[in-house]
């Protein structure tokens, strides 16, 4: 089934941002796939939903496959799915630390390659990642879930180099906190304080993100590539 | 599941061809033969032209035969002679591939 439409791919769509993206690219006329652990309650002719651990080899390699081969394209994608570990490293269990980097680094490499090998057949594609606020803030409490963003943030800039020549670019949003459930067991004072710190002193929106998202997604971004955009000035 | 070496050679030679139609030098063009070089310094392909090939045959290999493999995993990073080195050692190597 070819189609004149574009054909998105979004990590973690269950719920939160990715949720929100799902409905809005649906909205605005895009075929969108998503995924997530469990099943999701998007209804929309224009939507598929997968059920998979991002970090599971197989699974994401028969899915990003399967996309393509019912809609002989892949235009975008967007890592959203993304978990967090608030904890002091000297508490902090090494199985955190795996299912971390599994879900956040390990997914956000898994979904790039397979997208970006059959996005190179087609010579066109958009990959948007998701990094954090916490990475340049250099927050405590978060070194984990910012070290992992942070490897994000590199694979972003040296992968954006290597896929150019297909017409394929890569760029990050790093997002201010957003009230979702990624930062719900973050204390409401310590959350305060950050944003206080911020050029733009209040909480992120799912608008905010998409504005960003929007631009590097547009045919004509295709000359911004390995780029980061943090939003409120961080 | 035995893999048919005549269906994979085949499949090579298919995605070699699109690379050859975009060049139009008969001497730049790769010769469907399986001694030819895919891989250093004899090869008429450069890295990106190795990437590009790799991606095509291991697509083929879903779409043609339903085999989902992945061509450059730790086995194939491990020899210590590259299975890339020319379509032979390619199309042995897939062949090997347990699927």
């Amino acid at each position: 089934m070819e189609t004149d439409k574009e054909v998105m791919i979004i990590t973690g769509t269950r719920k939160g941002i990715g949720r929100y993206l799902a409905e809005h690219y649906l909205g605005k006329g895009y075929i969108v796939v998503g995924c997530s652990r469990g099943e999701s309650a998007l209804e929309s002719g224009s939507y598929e939903h997968f059920c998979l651990d991002v970090a599971d080899e197989s699974a994401v390699k028969k899915m990003v496959s399967s996309v393509y081969q019912k809609y002989k394209r892949i235009d975008i994608l967007i890592n959203n799915a993304g978990i967090a570990s608030m904890n002091h490293v000297l508490l902090t269990p090494l199985s955190s630390v795996e299912n971390v980097f599994k879900t956040n680094v390990y997914g956000t490499f898994l979904f790039s390659r397979e997208a970006a090998k059959l996005m190179s057949k087609n010579k066109y594609g958009r990959i948007v990642n998701f990094v954090t606020i916490a990475v340049p803030l250099k927050l405590e409490g978060e070194a984990i879930y910012a070290a992992s963003k942070s490897a994000i943030e590199k694979f972003t800039q040296v992968m954006a180099k290597e896929v150019a020549s297909f017409n394929i670019t890569c760029n990050s949003v790093g997002p201010t906190p957003i009230e979702t459930d990624l930062i719900r067991g973050v204390p409401k004072e310590r959350l305060q304080k950050l944003v206080e710190s911020l050029a733009v002193k209040r909480f992120g929106t799912f608008e905010d993100v998409v504005n960003v998202i929007d631009f590097f997604i547009s045919r004509s971004s295709d000359c911004i590539t390995g780029q980061t955009i943090y939003l409120g000035g961080g | 599941m035995k893999i048919e070496r005549q269906k994979i050679l085949e499949l090579v030679y298919a995605s070699i061809e699109p690379i050859n139609e975009q060049r139009e030098s008969k001497d730049d063009k790769l010769e469907l033969e399986e001694e030819t070089h895919l891989f250093g310094r004899e090869s008429k392909l450069d890295s990106l032209g190795l990437v590009t090939l790799i991606i095509d045959i291991e697509q083929s290999l879903v779409e043609e035969l339903g085999l989902e493999v992945s061509l450059t995993d730790e086995k194939a990073m491990s020899q210590e002679r590259s299975p890339f080195r020319d379509v032979k050692s390619l199309v042995d190597y897939i062949c090997s591939l347990e699927v």
